[in-house]
């Protein structure tokens, strides 16, 4: 088996790489989402996509849901170095999951008149967007789904005035009456 | 009459410990020290930290050592921690205070040494105004710290202070800063006292997983070539742990070798021992690891000075890795039996599951007889003649006449820390202090200082070189003060030997900016700070000189003059495998012993 890099050694990258997503339940105090992001930056973890709220007032727990990358060896690496930082409850990996369901909510402006402006409301249409905010020469499409239906509407938009897209990264959940 | 006075007086006490007090910020935080048992401190007064310096001044069970800069103060307080095996404790005022002290922070994260630090912060109110002496405590030394908290309301100063406690000496030891406004000093709240249970937010587990060490032993068991690579872990984890890690290497038979950091958890002195392994380790100790068959890593974490070419570490061995962070098992080597434990715990489930196993030391015979012909060898040797004193010689010659003597060894880094580790024999834990995972210069002397004031009977030497030692030599003054009567045995050789030693093998013996211009006279300069000096370049009389030192009641800096040019062997160089070693004696062109790619590597 290939082993990690240190100063010694650098791996030719055989291993592939993977891309999964995170749920890091932590403790809701200042600073905690600096550390964990902090952590990713020092030590050279990619993060693709990352969101945070409290989830549970009373318990004072807050939810990040982290999409990340690397190799089976990196990953694991991040899931314990998660699990190092005191504010961490739990980290739960949902990769090969098929039992999860991710979502994510896009607010997508358009500007144009005439011709474009039809096709990106007939298109939006068919993506099942709900206007948010409308005027003669532009929309704010809202747009909830996976990440990939959300970069397949954002391609379709560029041709038809794309001027401007928010984008709330992934939030995850198990399906079923389990909980993590 | 006089019962009854007896009896109220009792009950008058009681309630005084029972209910809650109103006290001031500064004075809950001396108070939660107290009873956390905190009996020495190490810091620097300043702006932002005057309310905790007036409640220490008006109290007698903590004693405050003034140090002479804040990285001193943490240093001094690592070899405080790591002598006792208790928290240390660094107070620093804010701003520079707090970024003075930051590399003793880290030092103390990259060797798992339990610290409490506490800074003071700017008022409230002020913070994030770029008020004076303000800096972002918390956010610089969040990476610098296993944990850190900024007090914003009073009413959590003493749950903060005997959480930072827990979370500092349990799990993974390491340092954990408090960062409290001036403000919060100030402020009053209700004292309550240290609570009998340890705070939920901090439950790191430390006891094996029994099915993993029943497999651990079954291949124990079965191993022809076995091998013990320990490290601080098992220091960390108490005096228990190396009296059973004895115990357990009694009754498998198997031979022991330990990283920088574990040196003392297993007697130099056991014929079972094979002395340190990694990049400057023993000849024996490298070639076992390189060839064992069943590998059991105590409480190590597979440095990259342990380990050199990870893709021919010990190619041919099953692994062990028993370590209380779950993140260091499968971080550099890949492992067949990984348990998150104590080392202490597992130690002992391993010692009892093998007595009911196996019962009886491993027959051995061959591996033995292999480890004694790679004894034969002599990776260490080195022949004192001439007129110059070696470096070598001069740590066995100390080595010889401190050995009776409850003596505790501090180090700088360099090639003198690697010769220390090499010629000074180790017999019990807790008596060796040195920087291994940051590899701080400057560490030595303040940790002389903190090892001294926990135990004022130690003889404690701090082995330095000439370099290293102008790093924090202000901590003489430290020294001088309290009477402590450390030993600075410098071996000079007027050189950054470490770096002098890698230009000559790796850079074509160019030696940029690595000469040791304008030392200061060292005699004088012990003097000047109200010490001893003593110079000794002459072998004939090093015994005498040595003994002067010993024998001296007060702080001492030993000139020892040393040739010039030596170099510490045996040497793994980058890119190379445990097998590869580099001997200072066999002829070998040191210019071409390290490849290309090899040089890159640090």
């Amino acid at each position: 088996m290939t082993q990690p890099g240190s100063a010694y050694f650098i791996p030719e990258g055989e291993s592939p790489i993977i891309r999964t997503t995170l749920a890091v339940i932590v403790t809701n105090e200042p600073g905690v989402l600096a550390r964990v992001v902090g952590l990713f930056s020092a030590r050279g973890y990619n993060i693709e996509s990352l969101t945070v709220a409290e989830t549970d007032h009373e318990a004072h727990t807050s939810r990040i849901t982290i999409v990340t990358s690397g190799t089976p060896g990196v990953l694991t690496q991040i899931r314990a170095q998660l699990g190092r930082l005191v504010p961490v409850k739990r980290v739960i990996d949902f990769y090969g999951d098929g039992d999860a369901v991710s979502r994510e909510l896009a607010l997508i402006k358009v500007k144009g008149t005439g011709d474009v402006r039809v096709e990106a409301m007939r298109l939006a249409d068919a993506f099942k967007c709900r206007i948010m905010d409308a005027g003669l020469d532009h929309f704010t499409f809202e747009l909830t789904g996976s990440s990939k239906k959300l970069d397949d509407f954002i391609d379709l938009m560029r041709p038809l005035g794309l001027v401007e897209v928010s984008r709330t990264g992934v939030a995850t959940i198990r399906r079923g009456t389990e909980t993590i | 009459m006089y019962d009854t006075e007896t009896e109220s007086q009792t009950m008058t006490s009681a309630t005084a410990q029972t209910a809650p007090i109103e006290l001031t910020g500064a004075e809950i935080l001396v108070r939660a020290m107290q009873e956390q048992g905190v009996e020495t401190i190490f810091g620097y007064p300043g702006g932002a930290v005057l309310p905790i310096y007036d409640a220490l001044y008006q109290q007698e069970q903590i004693q405050h050592v003034l140090v002479r800069h804040e990285q001193g103060a943490g240093h001094a307080a690592e070899g405080y921690a790591r002598s006792t095996g208790k928290c240390g404790v660094v107070l620093v005022t804010s701003g520079p205070g707090a970024t003075n002290a930051v590399t003793a922070l880290v030092d103390a994260l990259m060797d798992s040494i339990p610290l409490v630090c506490i800074t003071g912060q700017v008022p409230s109110h002020l913070i994030g105004s770029d008020a004076f002496q303000e800096c972002d405590t918390t956010g610089i030394t969040r990476s610098a710290t296993k944990h850190n908290y900024l007090v914003k309301d009073v009413n959590d100063l003493e749950r903060i202070v005997h959480e930072a406690f827990q979370v500092a000496t349990t799990g993974r030891p390491g340092p954990v800063l408090i960062d409290i406004p001036k403000d919060v000093q100030f402020k009053k709240a209700l004292y309550r006292g240290k609570p009998n249970d340890l705070s939920p937010n901090y439950r790191p587990p430390t006891n094996p997983d029994l099915i993993a060490i029943e497999k651990a032993v079954e291949l124990m068991a079965s191993a022809k070539k076995p091998i013990f690579y320990t490290g601080g872990g098992v220091i960390n984890s108490g005096p228990e742990a190396s009296r059973l890690l004895r115990q357990l290497a009694a009754a498998t038979g198997f031979p022991v070798t330990s990283t920088l950091m574990g040196l003392g958890s297993f007697p130099a002195s056991d014929p079972q021992w094979l002395g340190m392994l990694g990049m400057h380790g023993a000849y024996e100790a490298n070639m076992a690891m390189h060839d064992c068959d069943v590998m059991i890593c105590l409480g190590a974490r597979f440095d990259d000075r342990v380990t050199g070419r990870l893709d021919a570490f010990s190619p041919g061995s099953k692994k062990i890795h028993i370590d209380i962070d779950p993140s260091s098992i499968n971080k550099n080597v890949r492992v067949d039996i990984g348990i998150v434990a104590d080392a202490g715990k597992a130690i002992a489930a391993l010692l009892a599951q093998w007595q009911a196993r196996v019962g009886k030391p491993a027959q051995i015979a061959d591996w033995n007889a292999q480890i004694d012909r790679w004894r034969a060898r002599k990776g260490f040797a080195y022949r004192q003649s001439g007129e110059v004193i070696k470096p070598q010689y001069a740590v066995e010659r100390l080595y010889e006449l401190t050995r009776n003597r409850k003596t505790f060894i501090t180090t700088e880094v360099g090639q003198h820390q690697m010769w220390a580790a090499q010629f000074y024999r180790f017999e019990e834990p807790n008596r060796w202090m040195t920087s291994g995972g940051l590899g701080t210069m400057g560490y030595g002397l303040p940790a002389a200082i903190g090892v001294q004031m926990a135990h004022p009977d130690g003889l404690v030497i701090d082995i330095a070189g000439e370099a290293s030692i102008q790093m924090c030599i202000q901590e003489m003054s430290c020294a001088v003060q309290y009477g402590l009567p450390v030993k600075i045995f410098v071996l000079n050789n007027e050189w950054m030997g470490m770096v002098r030693q890698w230009q000559q093998l790796l850079h074509g013996e160019r030696y940029s900016q690595s000469y040791s211009h304008s030392l200061p006279d060292f005699v004088k300069l012990a003097e000047a700070y109200g010490a001893k000096g003593i110079r000794c370049e002459d072998p004939a009389q090093l015994d005498a000189a040595i003994q002067d030192m010993i024998d001296y009641d007060g702080p001492v800096i030993f000139d020892c003059r040393v040739t010039k040019d030596e170099n510490c062997f045996p040497m793994i160089p980058s890119g190379a495998a445990h097998n590869e070693m580099l001997l200072g004696d066999d002829g070998q062109d040191l210019g071409t012993a390290i490849d290309e790619k090899g040089r890159q590597l640090v």
